[in-house]
């Protein structure tokens, strides 16, 4: 679980069925339990108006377990890159009345969530639940480049080499933490590196 | 005391009757010099000061947020309310002095949204006037659906269709037009939000069906004010200020407290902004509440009551003021 702290450090939920005509989960890993898990609450039929987006991972586990639900749309899609075109096709063309439904890792969520933003949805609106890693996407504040998966505390910067803190102060803009250099006053300061976000 | 708001000092400048309900009100600033900066939806609380009596009644900007040489309000004629109305179709005359508040939004757009959707029904148009003008100057996207009794009753129909043409949808009830409000929810693109003014009766149905068709409860906008309604009198000690008080037949609870020189904050004066929840202190008798604010359980708990439209009948009641 993600431990709360600073008001713009995301905060995730579990996953409930909301009233409306179509329903849209974006999912990866884990996330899929969080989807089969909910499903037990939902209402009888609540599937027929549903399209999963899901990206498996390395192991390809859980797919199974969303094939189950028989949703009226399954999408297998081998990274967030990959499935972000349909995403925005999908949401371009959608009404009122489609609920969003996030699960798995916070740089999905984060991500899938930023899509969302775009199109219109208030991020309150929208069904968030965490699970599995909680490595980090940050953006260096200094070259402002984003690096994926960060796990350690501190961090090097995968654009500028920077040595950064990774802070939770968090865009839902940019769908990012903020990493700010840690030894600016003395470079050859170099503090332990821990992974502390797995 | 309205909270964080100035008075301003005004002079009626023009009363122009619309139709056989509603008339129309013009204010400008006495000084000659431009009224605050507002935005669509925004209300002043109008001081009607009628011979002994003071009521304060809550009105809509209609005019549009780019002019601010003047704000224009909409009255409807109400022949059995406490007599606000009644006060401003007969006495209020051009040249007049009155006082009004600075403006307040509780009823604003959300500039995020990729549509606004707008339903008015009767008198409820006015908020829209300001809107859609904010909205049309800067090339929004809206659509605005009016539900009125009669063509010769729908209060700036004409002006509406002549301003924004097809962007406009009227319903006349005398004939039997009605809105296809599930089909108008169903077929909104994503980042649509909705905005519903008018008699609680529509803004009941139109929230009721957005949430179950799935709109969430952030994009759907509703404004009621709730006329303080007239009832039994009613005494009142107020606990801080150490005052007893009569709050007669056609007086608010606030109106009265305001009378006995106690000035607790308010803003909207409909029983929406929550500014002048008040604490029971004790009481023998039941409450009659009639605010949007308070929760049902809070009306329950015989704990709170919002002093601008709520009323009490019973054998005592002591509030912390």
């Amino acid at each position: 679980m993600a431990a709360k702290s600073i008001i713009s450090r995301p905060v995730y939920g579990t996953l409930s069925p909301q009233p409306g005509k179509h329903h849209l989960f974006i999912a990866d890993a884990e996330g899929a339990l969080a989807i089969a898990e909910m499903a037990g609450r939902a209402p009888p039929g609540f599937f027929d108006d549903a399209e999963i987006v899901f990206i498996p991972g390395l192991d390809g586990k859980h797919a199974v377990a969303l094939e189950a639900l028989k949703p009226a749309q399954l999408h297998l899609a081998p990274s967030f890159a990959s499935l972000l075109p349909r995403l925005r096709q999908t949401l371009a063309n959608a009404h009122m009345g489609l609920r969003v439904y996030l699960a798995g890792t916070e740089g999905l969520i984060g991500q899938a969530m930023q899509v969302a933003l775009e199109a219109g949805i208030d991020h309150t609106s929208i069904q968030t639940e965490h699970r599995g890693s909680l490595a980090r996407r940050m953006q260096c504040v200094h070259c402002k480049g984003i690096t994926e998966n960060v796990t350690t505390q501190p961090a090097t910067c995968a654009h500028c080499g920077l040595l950064l803190l990774v802070r939770d102060h968090y865009s839902r803009r940019i769908a990012a933490f903020q990493g700010v250099c840690i030894n600016a006053e003395d470079r050859s300061e170099i503090p332990p590196m821990e992974e502390i976000f797995r | 005391m309205s909270t964080g708001t100035t008075k301003l000092d005004v002079v009626v400048s023009d009363v122009v009757p619309v139709n056989d309900l509603v008339t129309r009100f013009h204010f400008r600033r006495r000084d000659g010099q431009l009224l605050p900066t507002f935005s669509g939806g925004a209300h002043v609380v109008v001081e009607m000061r009628d011979g002994e009596r003071t009521r304060l009644n809550p009105y809509s900007l209609m005019g549009s947020p780019l002019d601010t040489r003047e704000y224009t309000i909409s009255v409807r004629r109400d022949d059995v309310g406490r007599g606000g109305s009644l006060f401003m179709h007969r006495s209020v005359k051009p040249g007049m002095e009155m006082v009004v508040s600075y403006p307040v939004n509780l009823f604003s757009l959300d500039l995020r949204a990729k549509k606004h959707l707008m339903l008015a029904g009767g008198i409820g148009i006015t908020p829209f006037m300001a809107q859609t003008a904010q909205l049309a100057a800067e090339g929004g996207n809206f659509e605005l659906h009016y539900t009125c009794r009669t063509a010769s009753l729908g209060t700036y129909a004409d002006v509406l269709r002549e301003r924004y043409d097809r962007r406009v949808r009227l319903y006349h009830d005398d004939l039997e037009e009605r809105i296809e409000l599930d089909r108008l929810l169903s077929t909104q693109p994503l980042g649509t939000h909705l905005y519903v003014c008018g008699p609680a009766g529509m803004i009941n149905w139109v929230r009721d069906r957005a949430a179950s068709l799935g709109w969430p409860a952030e994009t759907v906008h509703f404004e009621h004010f709730a006329a303080p309604q007239p009832g039994l009198p009613f005494d009142v000690r107020l606990a801080v200020s150490g005052k007893s008080i009569r709050v007669d037949e056609q007086q608010s609870l606030l109106e009265a407290i305001e009378a006995a020189g106690v000035d607790p904050p308010y803003l909207c004066r409909g029983g929406v902004c929550g500014q002048c929840e008040t604490n029971v202190i004790s009481c023998d008798g039941k409450f009659i509440h009639n605010d949007h604010w308070l929760s049902e359980e809070e009306h329950r708990s015989g704990k709170k009551i919002m002093p601008c439209v709520s009323r009490f009948e019973g054998r005592s009641l002591v509030l912390e003021r």
